[in-house]
């Protein structure tokens, strides 16, 4: 990517302090960057580190328990080091963010328009008013029908897809540079989902804004994203343009899940397994933290923490044993 | 004769009542369902969210009872059995649920748990249980020295083998899958789909597997019914279902899911509006109001579901008249040649490691 990068994520380690002493290594030197315009795919399995990541640019990790180190900078901003006066002028406003659930991410005792006006009036000021068409106007954006009847009624009233709607809307509220979206459709049904998608690319189109994509359906990043991060055990594992990713992985969790989805476009007799589990993560394993599970595994594998490096330009991946294609030529 | 024949399946569940307890609205959750499976054969039942598909999975099982219409169980009327005969019944017919971490007792051990049905049926006498235990978690891929720990010991895979485990325990002919893969991780996912399907060739089972998603229907199961609404829009062998769909909704399912594969070129069919309620179904053809060909017809009659001559059932009045389906699914697609040689290296060489599943860390989940 040739533009300097919207936000820049350096060395970034998240650390719990469980209440029994325990410490788990939740995310562990994340390197990345999405430039303005562009859509970052982040993917992995439960418990990889993908929403803590989230939770960390927007700040919104508990500070007694969560200890977060490395930089994240944002239009130049270190988010890390900021106070907290500017990190909420930031939130909902410059930065924002969109969750899976959203039967529960509204406040069920407002109006949907108490919420986006809200938003409104907290970082742009203005008159309620004014502030009330302009959130009639993002409804509309979102293609709600009816938005001056919809935006009096409260979130019950509406169904999942519209609720996750209305979620968009409050994230756009004030044009936000980069939009954080957690699982935005796996709760919802797959006509929904293609809606929401679309919705999605629509406003990116418009906007302008850069968008990180946190999801575990490789479908849903190759239609959307551009540029995609693989996360296994709190690390990035590969980093690829998205064309590259699903041509030509270069780390074998990622040939492991492209092999282990059933697909529509062809058929598999036997799907591919990734066989065992996560490592523990209160004790991260030394060397690589996939290799108890990688079938091309080599003593050198557990010896050291491979490096992310670039196996062809804008393609890195943390496996000694890339490229890989040279493993079964 | 097939195993199972469902005949006009119909159960309206009651929304709302009058002061005096009358019905005043009715959930249509299924209206006028009818198929047949048969031994050993996978027939999935597949549609968005209150189409009708986990309730009917309920209706073949008795575990509600239908308003109208006959199950046929092994030329078996399931309507008329009487307690003691449907008891016997269960025997031959299982559940799989979706969630894993609900459908075990936390208080039983796993050697518990697939003890009870052996004994309830009195299958197998005490002394030889627990050896069929051990037979039974091997079968799925576990250790036979877990039997004695509790479910919250385990991932949730290895909760879905426990459950799975159970169901094949008295020796089912039919099992029911109800998501049985939704709420696992991907990875996960694909092991719980190989056992299913390697049970299956074991065993002579065979599985009603209800599911929206279809990437993995396509790849488990012999015969698609496509759902909308409480009844059945189309039915036809999983290939001639996934080659060419024909009914608008099949289509714009189909066409919905993202495919792993990016600039995929394929037409899309992008359904305006929300799926409407089955507390109020829309009169007609019940798919008219989101769909693209609706013509004035399918607003006020209700289209049958009409078999050609391949076994193809759809039900729509302007099926003969659709363009064709062809770029729904992009015909190429797939694995290059050097990833699916990794792909395989990736699979064979796995297989030669532990056996699937094994091996329990402590279950202690990771913070995120």
């Amino acid at each position: 990517m040739s533009a300097a990068p919207l936000i820049e994520i350096e060395g970034l380690r998240i650390r719990f302090h469980g209440d029994d002493g325990r410490i788990t290594h939740a995310v562990d030197s994340v390197d990345l960057s999405v430039a303005n315009g562009a859509t970052l795919g982040l993917v992995g399995e439960s418990g990889c580190g993908k929403s803590v990541t989230s939770l960390a640019i927007m700040g919104l990790l508990p500070k007694q328990s969560a200890e977060v180190t490395g930089a994240i900078r944002f239009d130049g901003l270190d988010l890390l080091q900021a106070p907290d006066q500017i990190l909420r002028d930031l939130r909902g406003n410059r930065l924002a963010m969109i969750f899976q659930e959203p039967m529960t991410s509204l406040n069920p005792s407002f109006t949907i328009g108490d919420q986006i006006i809200e938003t409104i009036l907290r970082h742009r000021g203005g008159s309620r008013r004014s502030a009330r068409e302009r959130a009639i106007a993002l409804l509309r954006r979102v293609h709600i029908p009816s938005p001056e009847r919809r935006i009096d009624e409260y979130p019950h009233k509406l169904s999942g897809g519209m609720r996750q709607r209305v979620m968009i809307a409050m994230a756009l509220a004030c044009d936000p540079r980069l939009l954080i979206a957690d699982e935005p459709t796996t709760a919802l049904d797959v006509t929904l989902q293609a809606q929401i998608l679309e919705l999605m690319r629509e406003l990116k189109a418009a906007s302008g804004a850069a968008i990180i994509l946190i999801t575990h359906d490789l479908g849903v990043v190759a239609e959307v994203c551009d540029e995609v991060a693989v996360m296994y055990a709190g690390e990035i594992v590969e980093r690829a343009p998205v064309g590259e990713l699903f041509a030509s992985p270069q780390h074998p969790y990622t040939v492991g899940l492209l092999g282990s989805i059933p697909r529509l476009d062809h058929r598999a007799e036997q799907l591919a397994t990734i066989e065992g589990m996560v490592p523990n993560m209160a004790q991260p394993p030394a060397g690589c933290r996939f290799a108890a599970r990688c079938p091309f595994m080599r003593e050198a594998c557990t010896a050291a923490r491979p490096p992310l490096v670039e196996v062809t330009p804008g393609h890195l991946s943390r496996c000694i044993r890339a490229p890989l294609e040279l493993l079964v030529s | 004769m097939a195993l199972l024949e469902v005949e006009n399946l119909v159960k309206h569940f009651v929304a709302e009542r009058s002061l005096l307890g009358r019905p005043k609205a009715f959930v249509r959750a299924v209206d006028g369902v009818s198929f047949t499976l048969e031994a050993g054969k996978t027939l999935a039942l597949v549609g968005e969210s209150g189409c009708g598909k986990s309730t009917v999975s309920r209706l073949v099982l008795r575990l509600i009872e239908p308003d109208a219409g006959s199950v046929r169980f092994d030329g078996q009327d399931l309507l008329s059995l009487d307690t003691a005969a449907l008891r016997a019944f269960r025997r031959q017919a299982q559940i799989i649920f979706q969630d894993p971490y609900a459908s075990l007792n936390p208080r039983m051990t796993v050697d518990q748990i697939l003890s009870e049905p052996l004994a309830l049926h009195d299958l197998v006498p005490s002394p030889r249980r627990r050896a069929r235990v051990d037979e039974l978690l091997r079968l799925v891929g576990l250790e036979p020295r877990l039997a004695r720990r509790f479910p919250h010991e385990f991932s949730g895979g290895q909760r879905q083998r426990i459950a799975i485990a159970r169901a094949i325990a008295v020796e089912p002919k039919l099992i029911i899958c109800d998501e049985p893969v939704s709420a696992l991780d991907v990875s996960i996912r694909s092991q719980i789909l190989n056992l299913l399907r390697e049970l299956q060739d074991r065993l002579g089972l065979a599985y009603i597997f209800v599911s929206h998603d279809l990437a993995v229907v396509k790849h488990i199961a012999d015969r698609v019914a496509v759902m909308n609404l409480g009844s059945i829009v189309e039915e036809a062998e999983a290939d001639a279902l996934f080659a060419a769909p024909r009914h608008p909704y099949s289509r714009a399912l189909l066409s919905a899911i993202p495919l792993p594969q990016p600039h995929a070129k394929r037409t899309t069919v992008l359904l305006e509006g929300e799926i409407p309620s089955a507390l109020n179904p829309p009169s007609g053809c019940r798919f008219h109001t989101r769909c693209p060909f609706v013509v004035a017809r399918c607003r006020t009659v209700p289209p049958e579901l009409v078999a050609d001559g391949t076994g193809h059932a759809t039900a729509c009045h302007r099926v003969a008249e659709l363009p064709s389906a062809d770029a729904i699914l992009p015909a190429a697609g797939g694995f290059s040649p050097s990833l699916a040689k990794l792909v395989a290296a990736f699979s064979q060489k796995a297989e030669g490691a532990a056996p699937s599943g094994v091996g329990i860390q402590a279950a202690r989940p990771t913070a995120t």
